[in-house]
């Protein structure tokens, strides 16, 4: 299965959509990285980076992120591991995240859901 | 400049930081999210530490060092563009134990680009670029007409503090000030603050030494 990666600038926020996330697919090896180490607002290279190796296979791994830093940091990470099987997509947080992680226990593999959680970018809610 | 000099600005900015973190936060209050002052600070803290570490290293990987060392501790959006920005100036300096004028500026402009790569910026958009990019184009203007390094230099902080000043005129579109729209005028961009600060520091550094 893909691996999943929540980058937020909160602890809490990161946790939460992960506990959303597994509501729809308990299986998905989805993990959480917000926050610093301390448990302050911001995002962690250190964090991300181990996340990544965590929930790493040789499915792959796509890390969704919120904003700001979280996108810049999570680049960096990503341009140091450089490996292919590991992607940063540009979503909604908890849509992407959802969408992501049910898909992911439903066995697509990495480019299908990258695919996939792009659609969710102009998924309505109503 | 050698190494011994390049490790002086590296403490002094540090120093710097530290004295203007809550001047820092204070702005970025304002317009963004409150953080930058209180980010740098632990960032430089934490390469205020390391700073032993690379008493015997080229200047390329005292850049890089300080660079990693923001990356990896700062938490905000000046981690990954300052972190960028020192890592690219380090490549300009590899395997160098001094520094030439002509190195100087190599180092400035692959900075300055790393951070428009990283933050996918210009100038204009009330960033750091406002404050790095004039002081940029005066430092080389200097160089090039055969100034030394200060009195170029002096040059490039006299173009950034005025890029402080511009960012007050002009509507935030990148970073969380963007948010605002035109409510983010009036107030000067934090990261141009804290990049006039650095080229303000180094220019004292090298004034006094």
């Amino acid at each position: 299965m893909v691996g999943i990666v929540i980058v937020s600038h909160s602890q809490k926020l990161a946790e939460g959509i992960v506990e959303i996330s597994k509501m729809m697919a308990e299986t998905a090896p989805i993990i959480a990285a917000g926050g610093l180490d301390d448990g302050s607002l911001g995002t962690s290279y250190d964090k991300i980076l181990a996340a990544v190796e965590e929930v790493y296979s040789s499915d792959g791994v796509i890390v969704l992120m919120d904003m700001g830093s979280a996108v810049m940091t999570t680049e960096m990470v990503l341009e140091d591991l450089n490996r292919p099987n590991v992607k940063m997509i540009d979503c909604p947080l908890v849509e992407g995240a959802v969408l992501a992680a049910v898909e992911s226990a439903g066995g697509r593999s990495l480019d299908e859901l990258s695919e996939l959680i792009k659609d969710s970018r102009t998924a309505n809610k109503f | 400049m050698d190494t011994k000099k390049i490790l002086a600005i590296i403490e002094a900015i540090a120093k710097r930081i530290e004295a203007e973190k809550n001047f820092l936060t204070e702005l970025d209050n304002e317009i963004g999210d409150g953080d930058h002052g209180i980010n740098l600070a632990r960032g430089f803290k934490a390469v205020d530490e390391k700073l032993p570490t690379f008493a015997d290293k080229d200047i390329g990987a005292i850049l890089k060092g300080v660079g990693t060392a923001l990356v990896s501790t700062v938490g905000g959006a000046s981690g990954p563009l300052y972190g960028t920005a020192f890592m690219k100036a380090g490549n300009v300096c590899k395997g160098k134990m001094e520094i030439t004028e002509a190195d100087f500026v190599a180092a400035l402009d692959a900075a300055i680009n790393g951070v428009k790569m990283r933050g996918k910026a210009v100038e204009g958009e009330k960033t750091m670029l406002d404050a790095l990019c004039p002081a940029y184009k005066a430092i080389k203007v200097g160089i090039d007409g055969g100034k030394n390094l200060i009195d170029a230099l002096a040059d490039g902080v006299d173009a950034a503090a005025k890029g402080v000043e511009y960012t007050k005129t002009i509507i935030a579109t990148k970073g969380r000030a963007s948010y605002l729209k035109e409510r983010s005028l009036g107030h000067q961009d934090p990261g141009a603050t804290s990049s006039l600060y650095m080229l303000q520091t180094t220019l004292e550094v090298l004034r006094s030494t």
